[in-house]
């Protein structure tokens, strides 16, 4: 087993609450040819932080960069969640039972046959893997990002 | 209303005469007192006989905050600590506080001053005194508080903070005159109307003594008309004693100037010539009566005009209008004096933070908001929301330790901030006063 394959890249990008700046991150994206994954939004009422996993990274990241967007690359997990009720929260008691502590989550809908997809950022990526394999968890890798 | 008639009606000739007696023992006080002023003076070739009329004056040099500064905490006092009786000081904001002391006599100079211009704006002994400003090493609440209580009327000396107890106690003690800043005193208007009371019906108020900030005439009319006052200003500087350097009679257009203790010059802060009488220019104070802290021809950066045309309500003290503006990029927020420079000293101690910043002030209801917009970089950037809302938490708590007010850090996009070739624009005041 290597650690290294479930990593996830995660791009996070500062975007200011204004008309037009989520269109302008999204345009991006699109002229470096990169399709938006998966992708969360937690904003504030001045600044709003958009987090996305893409099929290309290293695309996206120079991409943005070279726009001069304020952006931030994390290594995130996808863990594959029973879609019926109860999947959620047996993943997430499974979570708190190996103390692994979530910074936070969002889905990724459309993924699996059956099964949704959650991604998560933990404070410790390494420890969470180990203890997500441990624990019979399914983890999808990177490249199951890259292909689709 | 007279508080003094007999000094506030002299004729401008006898004004002058007392004012250049006045300066001449004062030049001789300071420089027998104050190694700073003695220096100076032998610098200038100056000493009392080189005062002959009121024009000489000009022969002085300027004393400046900073002189404050250089010789803090006490370096100015002209007496001992043993005839000191109280000590006042600036915020302290930009640096060292400035520091004030006062000795006996200086108090009672200072309550006759409060009481005469509370008498021109007709308040008396049978008057209830709502004093909502700070009290503490600020001018504004010990300073009215003395003049006020000297007049005969009884003063609620609630101090600042929570609006709407203050509303209540205006309410159940009856309040007839508030004492605040004008922006406060839109406040409390406000909140008095959003808690259901009819400020007609419920309250007693008939007059305000306004200051400590700059205020326009149409912001009077709209104090006058939501609170049903008549509302006056007065101003003052701690450098040169407080409040009570100068207020409003009934004809609320212009602050009559106590010329029998001060005397005020209205200069060309580039050529640091006197200009004519009438034109706009930088006011200077020279104290003429100050034991503890005598101070000539101090720089108060406040741009006014002056008048001696007589006026209607009999005094024949000069007029100063309603300061317009600074020579300096000083800021007025909520009563408190900012300086950019002092944000910009809590911005640049924070690591990798982009030098292009803007400060925003607006009004918001009745109250002055300032906002720091910051150019975000990756350094200033987390991924986490905890940890963004606490980086700007930090900035926030630091902003608010140095300046004594709530002023928040907003994050912008990197090249949203305006390039300007020259001096950098730090200020955007939206307020309109």
């Amino acid at each position: 087993m290597n650690i290294q394959d479930y990593k996830i890249t995660q791009i996070s990008v500062f975007i200011e609450n204004k008309k037009g700046r989520f269109y302008n991150v999204t345009k991006t994206m699109k002229d470096a040819g990169v399709n938006i994954r998966a992708m969360s939004l937690a904003d504030t009422m001045d600044f709003g932080i958009l987090r996305f996993v893409v099929d290309k990274p290293k695309e996206a990241y120079d991409a943005l960069m070279d726009s001069d967007f304020i952006i931030k690359k994390n290594e995130v997990l996808a863990i594959a969640v029973k879609d019926e009720s109860g999947g959620l929260s047996e993943l997430l008691n499974t979570i708190s039972n190996l103390d692994l502590n979530i910074e936070y989550m969002y889905t990724f809908v459309n993924a699996l046959e059956n099964k949704a997809v959650m991604l998560f950022k933990f404070e410790e990526i390494d420890e969470a893997i180990e203890k997500l394999l441990t624990a019979n968890e399914e983890l999808l890798k990177e490249e199951f990002f890259r292909k689709i | 209303m007279f508080w003094n008639k007999d000094r506030e009606t002299m004729s401008r000739k006898e004004i002058e005469n007392l004012q250049v007696e006045l300066l001449k023992e004062k030049i001789e006080y300071a420089y027998n007192n104050v190694p700073f002023y003695k220096k100076k003076f032998d610098d200038f070739g100056i000493d009392k006989s080189s005062i002959k009329t009121i024009e000489d004056i000009r022969k002085l040099p300027f004393t400046t905050k900073n002189d404050f500064r250089d010789n803090y905490p006490f370096g100015l006092f002209a007496t001992d600590m043993k005839q000191i009786v109280r000590i006042h000081s600036s915020s302290g904001t930009t640096g060292k506080p400035t520091v004030v002391g006062y000795t006996k006599n200086d108090l009672e100079t200072w309550t006759n001053l409060i009481a005469r211009i509370a008498k021109a704006a007709g308040v008396t002994d049978e008057d209830i005194v709502h004093i909502a400003f700070g009290y503490g090493l600020f001018t504004g609440g010990f300073g009215l508080h003395y003049g006020l209580e000297k007049i005969g009327a009884a003063i609620v000396p609630a101090s600042s903070g929570n609006t709407k107890r203050q509303i209540m106690l205006i309410k159940d003690y009856g309040a007839t005159v508030l004492v605040c800043t004008p922006s406060y005193a839109l406040h409390i208007a406000e909140v008095a109307k959003e808690s259901g009371i009819d400020i007609e019906k419920d309250l007693k108020l008939r007059i305000g003594m306004f200051g400590a900030e700059p205020w326009s005439d149409q912001m009077r009319k709209k104090i006058e008309a939501e609170l049903n006052i008549k509302a006056y200003d007065n101003y003052g500087l701690s450098e040169i004693m407080g409040p009570g350097f100068s207020g409003e009679c009934e004809e609320q257009n212009g602050m009559h100037i106590a010329e029998d203790n001060f005397i005020a010059e209205i200069i060309n802060p580039e050529t640091d010539k006197p200009v004519k009488e009438g034109e706009y220019g930088e006011l200077v104070i020279t104290t003429l009566t100050k034991e503890a802290l005598p101070v000539f021809r101090y720089r108060t950066r406040d741009i006014t005009k002056i008048s001696t045309k007589p006026c209607s309500c009999g005094r024949t003290l000069a007029k100063m209008s309603k300061p317009i503006g600074r020579t300096d990029d000083m800021l007025i927020i909520r009563g408190v004096n900012v300086f950019p420079s002092q944000i910009e000293e809590v911005l640049f101690n924070i690591e990798g933070i982009s030098p292009h910043y803007q400060i925003v002030v607006d009004r918001k209801g009745a109250l002055d908001v300032a906002t720091v917009m910051v150019e975000a970089n990756a350094n200033l950037f987390f991924d986490e929301m905890k940890k963004q809302k606490q980086f700007l938490d930090n900035i926030n708590y630091e902003l608010k330790s140095a300046l004594g007010i709530d002023v928040s850090v907003k994050l912008v996009e990197p090249h949203s901030i305006e390039r300007s070739m020259g001096k950098a624009k730090r200020i955007i005041d939206n307020r309109k006063f």
